[in-house]
């Protein structure tokens, strides 16, 4: 009970701040956006080679890991200037759990890109996206999960670093083969052999695989097995890293 | 209310490849008393930081035991947080969040309710002088009133041991001593102990009723202030002479009444035409040096009386001045020496030590005939 007021205090606090400076929620949202209008008709003459209906229902949810993944990195870069200005030392000698503490962030970031999500499920019904609510809302959490994970990362990263000119690059040096094998624009199925295989080492394309899946009413055990299993682990991998950060001396 | 035996914290720190471990706090004992507000005094590095970042719970002691408010700071963590308020060097607050709200948040922390911290929180502003600014953004207060918004921060649950880690560094004068006010307050008006650390000789001498001096991560004196200042051997008096050629005779007749030269401090001092040494009990000893003076026909442009300063404590024990110390650790930090014991312990604001506090009596004389 305390674990979830404490949480809740730390949640209500950070939202108040993002509304109070919402330009990174409005890039943030913008960016998927873009992607979905720009980038989405080069898809459409390619869907047949896909081997699905609709260049939309293929591509949303893919643009949905990206924007949990993207997004819930750079939650990080915040907290470095909490960090800066005393006030994680100030939260941290409070009897709050260290735990509470990085939840309470999380809870941010998570309904922060939740609203994103129903920004770009709704923008890809209208153009065109085929999905059955069901697997809607399985990919959904699914990529909430995994921004959640990402997120703590992200927090974590920033304690340990302790520099926004640090985690940058480290980000990038990420978020690129993350990018590029996951299968999050175009299907690893289209490319070579030896691409398919390096991607299958790859943990967010078997999350990209699942939520795709979930989305076309393609429950197949393995896929959706895969693709559950990675993201609770990199979940829980994330909070355990980011918890046991939040309790390090030198945070 | 505070109590710890054989303290030690080490660190490891890298230069290249080449890991060495620093002892920050080298085998700290302390014991501080309900309603006694203390000062840790010491330079930049001298491990007054993680001391008091150890008694805070936020570093786990590398050796020894400690309790605070009767708890102990490792295993009964949580209720030495909830006894405490900690006043850190940084703060606490967000600079572009509103004051109040992060007041009252933080005071949520502690399990108090909304409309208790609130009100707690109005009743503070008001006696720390921050009416009208419940509202306003840290990043738009001057540093005194930011500085009392982290008091605030460090009181709203109503703690009755208070830790202020370098309260005042990087205030001017007048905030400075408006600030002292409020921490005197704190004793005044809550009964509370306070437990302050700080690298400002005024500071210590000024708020506290006893004095920890702390050096190299050990603790090398306690005591009030005026017992501290009584170890020094006596009070610094400095003749000017007219005439630089009876140098000598003043030498000797200074010298024949002043203390020998002892724990770091010289015996007669010869710099122009000031010549100075240390006396026991000044005050009677000058008429009896003025005669004798007199009688050699030496004049004297002034004469000076400095009653031993915190410095000059801090010399004997340590046989170097606190400025020294401070300039030598800022300079070895800036080298990036492992041997700078407290990596805890950067300068945040204003690292230079402020003019010590001392009592001058100044007679001035312009002849040998007075």
């Amino acid at each position: 009970m305390r674990f979830l007021r404490d949480s809740f205090i730390v949640f209500r606090r950070q939202l108040r701040m993002n509304l109070r400076n919402p330009a990174w929620v409005i890039i943030g949202a913008l960016q998927p956006v873009l992607y979905l209008l720009l980038f989405g008709p080069l898809l459409t003459p390619l869907v047949d080679q896909f081997g699905v209906d609709n260049a939309y229902t293929f591509f949303v949810p893919g643009l949905l890991v990206q924007l949990g993944i993207f997004g819930a990195f750079f939650a990080g870069f915040s907290l470095i200037g909490e960090w800066r200005e005393g006030v994680i030392e100030a939260e941290r000698v409070t009897p709050a759990s260290r735990t509470a503490l990085l939840v309470g962030r999380l809870g941010r970031d998570v309904l922060q890109l939740f609203v994103q999500a129903l920004i770009l499920v709704a923008l890809g019904y209208v153009m065109g996206m085929n999905a059955s609510i069901q697997g809607l809302a399985i990919g959904v959490v699914l990529t909430l999960l995994i921004g959640g994970a990402c997120a703590a990362a992200s927090n974590a990263l920033a304690l340990t670093t302790k520099s926004e000119d640090v985690m940058a690059p480290v980000i990038n040096m990420v978020m690129m083969p993350v990018l590029l094998l996951s299968g999050i624009l175009l299907p690893m199925t289209i490319g070579p052999q030896w691409l398919q295989d390096a991607s299958e080492f790859m943990p967010i394309r078997h999350v990209v695989d699942a939520v795709r899946g979930s989305f076309v009413g393609d429950f197949a055990m393995s896929t959706m097995m895969w693709g559950t299993v990675w993201t609770l682990l990199l979940f829980g991998l994330a909070l355990w890293w980011g918890t046991r950060t939040f309790r390090k001396e030198n945070a | 209310m505070i109590h710890a035996r054989g303290l030690v914290k080490t660190f490891q720190t890298r230069q290249g490849r080449e890991k060495t471990e620093v002892e920050a706090v080298a085998g700290v004992d302390l014991d501080i008393a309900e309603g006694e507000v203390v000062g840790f005094l010491g330079p930049n590095g001298a491990g007054k930081t993680t001391t008091l970042r150890m008694l805070t719970t936020l570093l786990r002691p590398t050796a020894g035991e400690a309790t605070v408010a009767g708890y102990d700071v490792v295993r009964d963590a949580v209720q030495v947080r909830r006894s405490i308020g900690y006043v850190s060097q940084t703060g606490g607050t967000f600079s572009g969040a509103r004051a109040g709200e992060e007041v009252m948040d933080h005071g949520m922390l502690y399990g108090r309710s909304r409309k208790e911290v609130e009100a707690r929180g109005r009743e503070l502003f008001a006696q720390l002088e921050l009416d009208g600014l419940w509202n306003r953004m840290p990043k738009t207060m001057s540093g005194g009133q930011k500085r009392r918004l982290d008091i605030v921060m460090g009181l709203i649950h109503e703690p009755t041991l208070v830790f202020l880690d370098e309260p005042t560094t990087g205030l001017d004068p007048q905030a400075r001593a408006n600030l002292w006010q409020h921490i005197a307050d704190l004793r005044r008006r809550r009964g509370a102990t306070v437990f302050l650390t700080t690298h400002y000789l005024d500071e210590a001498d000024a708020l506290s009723d006893r004095i920890m001096i702390i050096d190299r991560g050990r603790i090398v004196a306690a005591d009030t202030s005026e017992n501290l200042k009584a170890q020094v051997a006596g009070d610094l008096v400095d003749l000017e002479i007219v005439d630089e050629s009876q140098r000598a005779i003043a030498v000797e007749k200074l010298g024949s009444i002043a203390e020998p030269p002892r724990h770091g401090l010289p015996g007669v001092e010869v710099d122009g035409t000031h010549v100075r040494a240390r006396l026991q009990r000044a005050g009677r000893a000058i008429p009896g040096l003025l005669r004798d003076l007199d009688r050699s026909s030496i004049a004297l442009d002034s004469i000076e009386v400095h009653r031993p300063t915190l410095d000059d404590v801090f010399l004997t024990l340590t046989g170097r001045s606190l400025r020294d110390a401070e300039d030598a650790a800022e300079a070895a930090a800036a080298a990036g020496d492992p041997d700078v014991p407290d990596p805890a312990e950067a300068p945040t604001g204003d690292s230079s030590a402020a003019p010590a506090h001392d009592e001058t009596h100044a007679y001035t004389r312009t002849g040998a005939d007075q």
